[in-house]
């Protein structure tokens, strides 16, 4: 039965695949993105200079504003208000589908990201900011190439787990005629009729894609880590240097 | 309370003398010696978290290329005093000259910072970078060096630090000892006036304390400018040209080694040195 359905309406499903992993991986990436400015912008210390200290503190809070909207509302019912309102302010007109799906992914999830950042900068020693500031890096330098490097590392499981709430949440956006898989799945009860094995192949499809995706990212987390177990080296579990320095040679210098 | 021995605030700004020559091999700016040349002068610093006064009235100069040891118990305010010179702490009152200039007016911390080096208790080397990268990072993003170039100044000094064999080596694989010879190396790298040292050794056992102490002792020998929180009396005796004791946010004696450990004046100066001997 189900695998009927597959072999009769398999390219609908595909497109809809498609389109679901393009919205949620480009949405990830791009909300990471949005995640990483509005962290690095949220631990610029405090300015001296008055006016900038106030123009700091409005920022600080229309970030705010925008994390505490995005995480308070459904996602879908966002989807509805932007697409809608764009219409209504371009005189009908509404955005390119894809588009606007990506738009709504993308700040859904930034929101989300922001949040992870924050709490991944946060984890990074305090020793790791002073030593790049003692070098005489400012607060961009820092973040680029010390902090973030790390925190990123330190924020992979979170994102990972964004990316895998996303590929199933993009499900919302058949409301504004997203053609990604779950609308797929509607399209394809209104021909067949076959509620039930129709949507059960979905959500397979569905847990295919997340449990798939979720082995591939933890296996890189795995990769990142590098061996478990290391020696320090020209210690004593060091044997090459232990060996060198009976033999003569001194592995300090 | 504390004996004021900033009698020649003269400002010396550019005042150079035909001396010992600092960093000269690097051929960037050379920096000569001069007596009584101050690099550093502190004037009437306080410095208060909330109500808790740290930094009570603390008056003093580093010369340059000058080894200052501060010593005093945990808790006097040696640390917060190294922090404020270079600004990760900010003064609540008096002034802090660099060349003359007052650092606390100045826009450009990071600038200033990049010339007043730091060597920290805890390491702080990059955990993302290898020991080369470490020392060649500022290089090339601060002072924009090329790849090539930034490696070679870098491998010079990790070989006066005795570290030049480890250069791929991560943070995490290194002891204690040499993770310090690396940050000194990292330090050295930028090229700065002067080197401050927040209590170098204290997290080393004895045989590393030793090396790190005697890359330190090289360096003061070289005439760099060095300021030394530090629970080591042997060294701030051997190496130092002025030693400073603090207390409860104040400076109670300061001299020569000689004049601190031979003949310390101050009841509390005799007191704490006594119990150490002790130890």
């Amino acid at each position: 039965m189900i695998i009927d359905i597959l072999k009769e309406y398999y390219p609908l499903i595909f497109k809809g695949v498609g389109y679901t992993m393009l919205i949620a991986i480009a949405g990830t990436i791009i909300g990471l993105l949005i995640g990483l400015l509005i962290g690095v912008y949220r631990t610029i210390p405090t300015p001296r200079n008055k006016a900038l200290r106030i123009l700091k503190k409005i920022g600080d809070f229309i970030l705010s504003a925008y994390i505490e909207v995005f995480r308070g509302t459904p996602m879908m019912v966002q989807a509805l208000v932007i697409f809608w309102g764009f219409a209504l302010l371009n005189g009908g007109q509404t955005l390119n589908v894809t588009f606007s799906a990506l738009l709504i992914v993308s700040i859904n999830t930034g929101a989300y990201m922001a949040e992870i950042v924050r709490g991944g900068i946060i984890s990074i020693d305090k020793g790791q900011f002073e030593g790049a500031q003692a070098i005489g890096m400012g607060h961009g330098k820092t973040m680029f190439y010390i902090v973030i490097p790390q925190a990123l590392r330190n924020i992979l499981p979170s994102v990972s787990n964004e990316f895998i709430i996303n590929i199933k949440d993009t499900s919302v956006l058949n409301v504004i005629g997203f053609t990604e898989l779950f609308f797929q799945a509607k399209t394809i009860v209104s021909i067949n009729y076959q509620t039930f094995a129709t949507y059960l192949l979905v959500a397979i499809v569905y847990f295919v894609l997340t449990f798939s995706i979720s082995l591939l990212l933890r296996f890189i987390e795995r990769k990142m880590d590098g061996k478990k177990h290391f020696t320090i080296l020209g210690s004593q579990s060091d044997r090459a240097s232990v060996v060198a320095q009976n033999s003569g040679g001194g592995s300090n210098e | 309370m504390n004996e004021n021995l900033n009698k020649d605030l003269i400002d010396s700004t550019g005042v150079t003398s035909e001396c010992d020559v600092v960093n000269s091999e690097q051929g960037g700016e050379t920096v000569t010696l001069e007596g009584g040349n101050d690099i550093i002068s502190i004037e009437h610093l306080e410095k208060c978290f909330g109500d808790h006064e740290v930094l009570k009235n603390i008056d003093f100069t580093v010369r340059q290329g000058d080894v200052t040891c501060i010593i005093g118990p945990s808790g006097s305010g040696k640390s917060t005093l190294l922090r404020c010179i270079n600004l990760f702490e900010e003064p609540t009152g008096g002034r802090i000259l660099f060349h003359g200039e007052d650092i606390m007016l100045t826009k450009k911390v990071s600038q200033y910072r990049r010339k007043v080096g730091m060597v920290f208790q805890s390491f702080n080397l990059f955990n993302n970078y290898s020991v080369l990268g470490n020392c060649t990072i500022g290089l090339r993003k601060i002072l924009h060096m090329k790849k090539a170039e930034a490696e070679k100044v870098a491998m010079d000094y990790l070989a006066s630090v005795g570290m030049a064999a480890y250069i791929k080596a991560r943070p995490k694989q290194l002891s204690g000892g040499q993770k310090q010879r690396v940050a000194i190396a990292r330090a050295l790298c930028m090229q700065p006036e002067v080197i401050l040292f927040d209590e170098p050794t204290s997290a080393l056992d004895p045989e590393m304390t030793g090396e790190v102490l005697a890359v330190m002792q090289k360096l003061a020998k070289s005439g760099l400018t060095m300021i030394v929180v530090t629970h080591e009396m042997s060294f701030a005796k051997d190496v130092a040209h002025k030693v400073v004791f603090m207390d409860d946010g104040y400076i109670v004696e300061e001299g020569s080694p000689e004049d601190i450990f031979d003949h310390p004046q101050n009841e509390r100066t005799k007191e704490f040195l006594n119990t150490d001997k002790k130890q």
